[in-house]
């Protein structure tokens, strides 16, 4: 379609060039500079959508992020929901259509890039109008590490909308000028189409950068879409303007009413008119400059409605030497029009007392009830607001440390008044930072500010429609009303917080922009109350909406979480094994042959285990270097047992509880020397038992000479497990004599293989005879080679966690945390043996006297058999118990305990489990039961080692 | 995101750092000669203060050393950091 709304010249848009893109099914023509919005309204198109719950036409009602108007779906280059048209900019092969208040989610996965940048800056300014480019000007001249970001495609702010003269030049050859001294300051970093969305504590600011979106499909893969820069500033200046503030009458929603200011920017910065016919209705006299410049741009202005009694003399001269009537003492008291307004109806005003009115024709009517300036960064900041009676508007009421507001944001309204402003206040950050703020800091010459009439602040006009208020709309996106205000008001409800949410005002994609004061005043309105009483919401992050796909950045997919694999990770991934994340970790859970389930890959896996020889990549586990003096020290007293008494070369198994006596940890501790010793923990509590350690080595006994650190990843970790393991062993490193007398059960030798130094361990988490093979990562795959070749003519099976977990409950071993919950003692679980008795102290020794621990109904950890010797508990399953008469007690029934861990055994050829049974050791041979899929299957309990309850195998 | 001064690293972001709790709530000299009650005070009692806090921190992602702030609990403020040799600073 041709744009014949397109002013005859000026503008920022690229005449040379045109843009063909398509809405609604529709395809427009646009030109580079233009946005969505620019781009239909030079096409004469003001509706966009209809609205969310009343299906009324909506259209573009202000040219930025404040619109509440034009919502739509982008379908090309890729979808993407509740854009505004006000800030989409044109590209060739872009698609949209309207939305009514809500959107769609694009169903083919994102291939874009977002990723995030820090960046710590002295000063950073938010805004580029005049007032910030003057902050950052100041800075940067001072030398001052300064970042400018600013939400528009290019410098200016309120100058790109305007005709204003800097220095006796267009304002904008400044801005120029500005721009290029800045990027010679190799301190400054200045982003465009870049939104500061939220301040948080000292001086962090979130802003999101829009890298490629205006570039369409010629977007290059290799640059992130989006990027979300984590700025932190010491000094923090926020020049983010101010948005123009409607007044609210019936039928003020229809596609043609537009913010004054808006209309002006659409010609002054897009070269669009908005439409043929004006009416301007203003509380104040900026709307003025907007019908004086429509009206030179070609627009006949049929009247500037002026609802102050006496207008303002010295604009309305101006009008009417231009041959514009001005009504002042007027309002307009609704419109007509159905997808685009046709009159406005104009009546007299005094008092607030409405008169007989009129209807004008127009199709484009333009409203300016004052300026909100954007306060929101500094209300986000935790800054309170006051309410400024002359303005009807709120203001920073405070100073804050780090952070200052200047130009139309801090309420100057003025070119020079800004420019000085924004100057004054980066001076007084440099000097709070002591950076001599001197140097050449010429600022450009405004021309002198002429003084305003005073505004009037008027929220609303009386309805004289008979509608009582349902049609004067107060937040667009959300069709809510004055009704519902008054409704809300009329419910009881005096909290602005309250109002909002009942009404659901501000609630919507634009957070309140343009509704929020107005809510505030007419509520205060309704209440009789200042509207200072009533304030405003809390103003929160993000001042424009942003996608989860920027916050997320690159933390997506793979990247969402680090993934750690142990040395051997390929040589599993080619031996076909099925991985389970074990906390970060990818561990091999079994290794299934063609056609074998994870039940027969597991009774496989056990059965050469026990019968055979098995091997396992235990790399993940847990490993802690403890040395120093007094290392022996610092672990008696953080183990229940004694660990100063053992042997160099030998190994004890440990339990560590926290203060209340609860079981935190197990492992195996080697003493590597006098001084030195290998703690080994758990895959899962490698970090947090480090952080214990250093916890209390540091706040408790500082006096302790010991250091701890981690080796976990300084070590691959391989137990070589079953009957045939001292063969392997033996054939692999001969130099080791690998007899039950000169390596006996616990103890550790070291020994080289080609040079390469290993470490062997007779540690058996199984209960099977079986030696721990620690070696190097670098050497990892060549040593499990060896051990594979070694124990291929005794069958050697690799067996992954599933395995690992049926072989050490069958000998009763708990795993801490899953076996465990917080609430479990060592006697709990049957591990009195490994309880000091000569220790005076260690870290809770004292919870076990307190009377909760020596209760004899504690739960204790059993293990169960069911009866009919087919039945796998599900893990987490309750425990009952019936009646003699074998009934169910009468509900609630009560719980024993739960199954804590539930396998199928291939050594007792039945399913078996683990659980925590209240008084369970006194209920060994008891049958209790346990609900499963609704019926109760009977299991035996018994005592929680099933297999090799003598300890026999061990030694092999 | 606050900032938070490690006493060895200086200001740091505060996700490198772990909250420890009330600090001055030293383990007893003599456990096993408390009462069940003191030692009930130890384990689970903890002052639950709005307003300025003593409080152990510990900058777990950086020099993983542990040490003592007053904090006001309400405007999450960190007042004073102060290493564990220290005497608690008395505060006007
Ligand atoms: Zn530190």
């Amino acid at each position: 379609m041709t744009s014949t709304f397109r002013a005859t010249d000026g503008g920022r848009i690229d005449r040379s060039a045109t843009v063909d893109f398509t809405f609604d099914g529709q395809v427009y023509t646009g030109h580079p500079g233009d946005t969505l919005a620019s781009a239909l309204l030079a096409a004469g198109r003001h509706q966009i959508a209809t609205s969310i719950k009343l299906g009324r036409p909506r259209g573009i009602a202000a040219a930025w992020a404040e619109d509440p108007g034009g919502l739509v779906q982008i379908e090309e280059p890729f979808p993407e929901p509740m854009l505004l048209a006000t800030t989409v900019e044109l590209h060739e092969g872009l698609a949209a259509h309207g939305l009514p208040g809500q959107g769609r989610l694009a169903e083919v996965p994102d291939s874009a890039r977002y990723d995030a940048v820090h960046h710590h800056v002295d000063v950073l300014v938010v805004g580029a109008g005049p007032a910030g480019l003057a902050a950052a000007l100041t800075a940067a001249r001072a030398g001052a590490r300064v970042a400018l970001v600013d939400e528009q495609s290019e410098a200016g702010g309120s100058l790109l909308g305007g005709t204003d003269r800097l220095d006796d030049a267009p304002a904008l050859e400044w801005v120029t000028a500005a721009v290029a001294e800045l990027a010679g300051h190799p301190d400054v970093l200045h982003l465009q189409r870049t939104t500061a969305f939220g301040s948080y504590d000292d001086g962090f600011v979130l802003a999101l950068e829009r890298r490629t979106d205006h570039l369409g499909t010629a977007a290059p893969k290799h640059i992130s879409r989006q990027r979300v820069w984590r700025l932190r500033a010491r000094s923090i200046v926020v020049a983010t303007g101010a948005h123009e503030r409607p007044v609210v009458f019936a039928d003020n929603d229809r596609p043609g009413i537009m913010l004054a200011g808006a209309a002006r920017t659409f010609l002054h910065h897009y070269g669009v008119l908005p439409g043929r016919e004006a009416v301007v209705f203003t509380t104040n006299d900026s709307a003025y400059d907007a019908a004086l410049d429509l009206h030179r741009a070609g627009v006949r202005v049929q009247a500037v409605v002026d609802a102050r009694p006496e207008g303002s003399p010295r604009r309305r001269e101006e009008c009417e030497r231009a041959g514009i009537r001005v009504l002042p003492g007027a309002v307009v008291t609704g419109t007509r029009g159905v997808e685009r307004v046709t009159h406005a109806l104009v009546a007299p005003f005094a008092d607030g007392d409405v008169g007989a009115g009129s209807a004008i024709a127009c199709d484009l009517l333009l409203v300016s009830g004052g300026w909100n300036p954007a306060v929101h960064l500094f209300s986000q900041a935790r800054g309170r607001l006051r309410y400024d009676e002359a303005l009807g508007a709120f203001l920073p009421g405070e100073e804050l440390d780090g952070l200052s507001v200047t130009g139309a944001a801090a309420g100057v309204f003025d070119l020079a008044g800004c420019l000085a402003d924004g100057r004054r206040v980066a001076r007084a950050a440099l000097t709070a930072q002591t950076i001599d703020p001197a140097g050449v800091d010429r600022l450009p010459t405004a021309p002198e500010p002429v003084v305003p009439t005073a505004p009037l602040v008027l929220w609303r006009v009386p309805d004289t429609s008979g509608a009582e208020g349902s049609t004067s709309f107060v937040d667009l996106q959300r069709d809510a009303t004055v009704a519902d205000i008054a409704r809300a008001v009329g419910a009881g409800l005096r909290s602005i917080e309250h109002i909002k949410r009942y009404t659901t005002i501000g609630t919507a994609h634009d957070q309140g922009k343009t509704s929020g004061v107005l809510t505030s005043g007419i509520t205060a309105e309704l209440l009789g109350i200042p509207v200072q009483a009533t304030g405003t919401t809390t103003f929160r992050p993000p001042y424009t909406p942003v996608a989860f796909a920027a916050l997320a950045g690159r933390d997506r997919g793979r990247l969402f979480d680090p993934e750690r694999v142990t040395s051997l990770h390929d040589w599993h991934v080619a031996a076909g094994a099925v991985f389970e994340d074990v906390g970060q970790w990818k561990r091999p859970r079994y290794y299934p042959r063609p056609g074998e389930d994870m039940e027969a890959a597991v009774l496989r896996e056990c059965a050469a285990a026990r019968t055979g020889v098995g091997i396992l990549d235990g790399s993940t586990l847990g490993k802690i270097d403890v040395q120093g003096p007094d290392a022996a020290v610092l672990l008696d007293r953080l183990y229940t047992n004694m660990m100063s008494s053992l042997k160099v070369g030998s190994v004890r198994y440990g339990v560590m509880c926290g203060v209340d006596g609860m079981v935190i940890d197990d492992g195996t501790v080697l003493r590597l020397a006098e001084d030195r010793f290998l703690v080994l923990t758990t895959t899962g509590g490698a970090a947090k038992i480090l952080d214990w350690m250093e916890e209390w080595a540091q706040t408790e006994w500082p006096d302790l000479r010991v250091h701890c650190t981690s080796v976990t990843e300084q070590w691959n970790t391989f137990p070589v497990v079953g009957p045939r393991s001292r063969d392997v062993i033996g054939a692999v490193f001969p130099q080791v004599d690998v007899s039950n007398e000169a390596f006996p059960f616990m103890a550790w030798r070291d020994t080289t293989l080609d040079g390469v130094p290993v470490r062997l361990a007779r540690i058996s988490f199984s209960g099977e005879l079986a030696f721990e093979v620690y070696v190097s990562p670098w050497y990892g795959v060549a040593v499990w080679q060896r051990l594979l070749e070694a124990g291929h003519r005794y069958g050697i099976t690799p067996y992954g966690t599933e395995t690992m977990h049926v072989l050490r409950a069958e000998k009763g071993y708990p795993i801490i945390g899953q076996d465990t919950d917080g609430t479990v003692t060592p006697q709990d679980l049957g591990m009195e043996w490994a309880i000091s008795k000569k220790k005076a102290d260690f870290v809770g020794k004292r919870s076990f006297a307190r009377r909760a621990n020596q209760d004899p109904l504690r739960k204790q950890l059993v293990g169960l058999l069911p009866v009919d010797r087919r039945t796998v508990l599900p893990e987490g399953s309750q425990i009952v118990e019936l009646h003699a008469d074998g009934q169910l007690p009468p509900p609630p029934v009560p719980m024993l305990g739960h199954v804590t861990s539930s396998y199928r055994s291939a050594e007792l050829a039945r399913p078996f489990a683990l659980a925590l049974v209240k008084g369970g050791r006194s209920r060994i041979g008891d049958t209790v039961h346990v609900p499963v899929n609704g019926t109760l299957v009977p299991v035996e309990v018994t005592g929680s080692v099933l297999v090799d309850p003598e300890g026999a195998r061990r030694d092999g | 995101m606050q900032l938070i001064e490690c006493p060895w690293c200086g200001p740091r972001e505060e996700v490198e750092f772990h909250y420890g709790g009330q600090a001055h709530v030293p383990y007893p000299d003599n456990p096993a000669e408390v009462s069940d009650e003191e030692w009930a005070h130890y384990v689970f009692f903890r002052d639950n203060t709005k307003g300025r806090f003593a409080e152990r921190w510990n900058h777990t992602a950086g020099c993983r050393r542990w040490f003592n702030a007053i904090r006001d609990t309400a405007t999450y403020r960190f007042e004073r950091v102060y290493r564990l040799d220290g005497p608690k600073p008395v505060t006007p």
